[in-house]
């Protein structure tokens, strides 16, 4: 084994380390100390209400787009009227979880790393400690429930704006009958598809609050570490929501459907 | 004794910083740590508050070793203890009002009148009455370094520890945190340890000054006897002499 490959092992191990203890430290923290709900609350403004505009955009494009190429394939066998059914069982149970997951990644992941690097190399995190105040319960816990919290309702918000997205474009666009359209939608889309979805971007708000802290709270000196920090924050949480994604649907398909 | 370093060692990767220190400080003592920069002093400093943990050796704070603890245990230990820090460390997302009552709001045990009045007269006490809805951003660093202080002080700790207070500031702004920082000694009784490489401002500041050289304490005496000792490297240390061939290394 190289050495780079010896240190990149080291490093993904040592992360993953660091993931775990995390989780354990924020287990404790809502065990024992008690969660700030106005600082919960803040964070859900800015992690749920500010991500609202960009997950929705991302949604309708998706859902117009996976419409459109539907349409295209299943218009050769006459099946014109299933598209939505596609668009729909796609969006609530795979596109939907994944792309949330990936803009908010993108979008608060970096945020949150951004914020608590800056605030590693300029001692503020040092200071809060001094304040005998555990940087997990003031900084990371609000964070971390916030992101649980609205990751649900921005797939949902996300969903529902791609699926109407994607009826807009097949009847207006596409011409196809809204009625059958819209039936088989409802008749193709059951509840596990819904559960799939709901679960898994459950455990992706998990999976961006847990790597973009770690990331910030243990982001290495000066700006160029900040930038690390936060790039590292959104890759990592983006291949990590990409491969749990996998995973998750085996899963979940075996215990739910 | 209040607090206690016992042949504390810290090592960061291949590069000892402190190789066996050993002090203890009395309640109601003023200590300056000197000593070059990148010596180790800061270092030293957190080790006292359990912001760093030793590879050995031991800190006993109040009679308790901190070095053991986890960070949720040393959470009331470091109730005793107010720091300020270098840059301040004020909490951008903060306004002076905010920052300066941080640990009253957490703790939830005042009432907002309550928190307000001792805002402001923690702020009165730093020179910075009428500057509560002030950002950090928008103060100078003496005014910065102020605030921190009155962070620091709203609880009324029983240890005040100053990385560097004076550090990037003017003379004029330098005595006037030296005068206050002495104030405030003098006005709270509490003990205070500062860590520091202004000359002028170790003299002022502490009564007992320990000098950190090559990751030990080199020397333990008052300013008087630090000030006109012929000890070679005490001196060029106090007198700011450099060695042409060893420029940076006493």
């Amino acid at each position: 084994m190289t050495s780079s490959a010896k240190q990149f092992a080291f490093d993904w191990l040592s992360g993953l380390g660091r993931g775990a203890l995390m989780c354990r430290d924020i287990a404790t923290s809502i065990c024992k100390a008690k969660p700030v709900w106005r600082d919960v609350l803040y964070q859900i403004y800015f992690i749920g209400v500010k991500s609202q505009s960009v997950v929705c955009v991302t949604g309708a494009f998706t859902g117009m787009v996976l419409c459109a190429q539907t349409y295209l394939e299943f218009h050769k066998v006459k099946m014109d009227t299933a598209t939505l059914a596609v668009v729909s069982v796609g969006m609530v149970s795979q596109l939907g979880p994944v792309l949330t997951g990936l803009m908010v990644a993108g979008r608060v992941g970096a945020a949150i790393a951004a914020e608590l690097g800056t605030m590693r190399v300029t001692e503020q995190i040092d200071a809060l400690r001094t304040l005998a105040t555990h940087p997990i319960d003031y900084l990371v816990v609000p964070r971390f429930l916030a992101t649980l919290l609205v990751m649900p309702l921005l797939t949902a918000g996300s969903i529902c704006v791609g699926i109407f997205a994607a009826f807009l474009v097949g009847t207006w666009l596409l011409g196809i009958n809204p009625t059958y359209l819209w039936y088989n939608m409802i008749h193709y889309t059951n509840m596990d598809d819904v559960m799939t979805g709901m679960i898994k971007t459950f455990v992706f708000g998990g999976i961006i609050a847990v790597i973009a802290c770690d990331k910030g709270m243990n982001c290495p000196a000066g700006a160029e570490g900040v930038g690390r920090a936060t790039t590292e924050a959104v890759v990592y949480s983006s291949i990590t929501i990409l491969i749990s994604n996998f995973f998750l649907t085996l899963v979940l398909n075996k215990f739910l459907v | 004794m209040i607090i206690e370093a016992r042949n504390v060692r810290k090592s960061f990767g291949a590069l000892p910083v402190l190789q066996g220190v050993t002090f203890s400080v009395e309640k109601g003592e003023a200590l300056t740590i000197i000593g070059i920069s990148g010596g180790g002093k800061s270092v030293l400093l957190k080790h006292l508050i359990g912001l760093l943990t030793p590879d050995a050796g031991e800190v006993i704070v109040g009679g308790i070793n901190i070095a053991g603890l986890t960070e949720r245990q040393l959470l009331p230990v470091r109730r005793q203890f107010g720091m300020l820090f270098q840059g301040a460390a004020l909490f951008d997302s903060l306004n002076v009002e905010d920052n300066v009552a941080f640990i009253l709001k957490r703790e939830r045990r005042f009432s907002p009148a309550e928190i307000a009045s001792r805002v402001e007269e923690v702020l009165d006490v730093v020179g910075l009455k009428g500057i509560q809805k002030k950002w950090p951003e928008e103060l100078s660093g003496g005014m910065r370094k102020r605030v921190g202080l009155a962070r620091a002080i709203i609880y009324r700790p029983d240890i005040l520890l100053y990385d560097e207070p004076t550090t990037g500031l003017d003379p004029m702004a330098a005595d006037a945190i030296d005068k206050l920082i002495m104030r405030v000694v003098e006005q709270l009784k509490v003990t205070s340890i500062a860590v520091t490489h202004d000359m002028r401002s170790a003299r002022r500041i502490g009564r007992r000054i320990l000098m950190l050289h090559q990751g030990r304490i080199y020397a333990d005496q008052t300013p008087e006897q630090l000030f006109q000792s012929s000890d070679p490297v005490i001196h060029r240390f106090v007198n700011g002499i450099s060695d042409a061939q060893e420029p940076y290394d006493l």
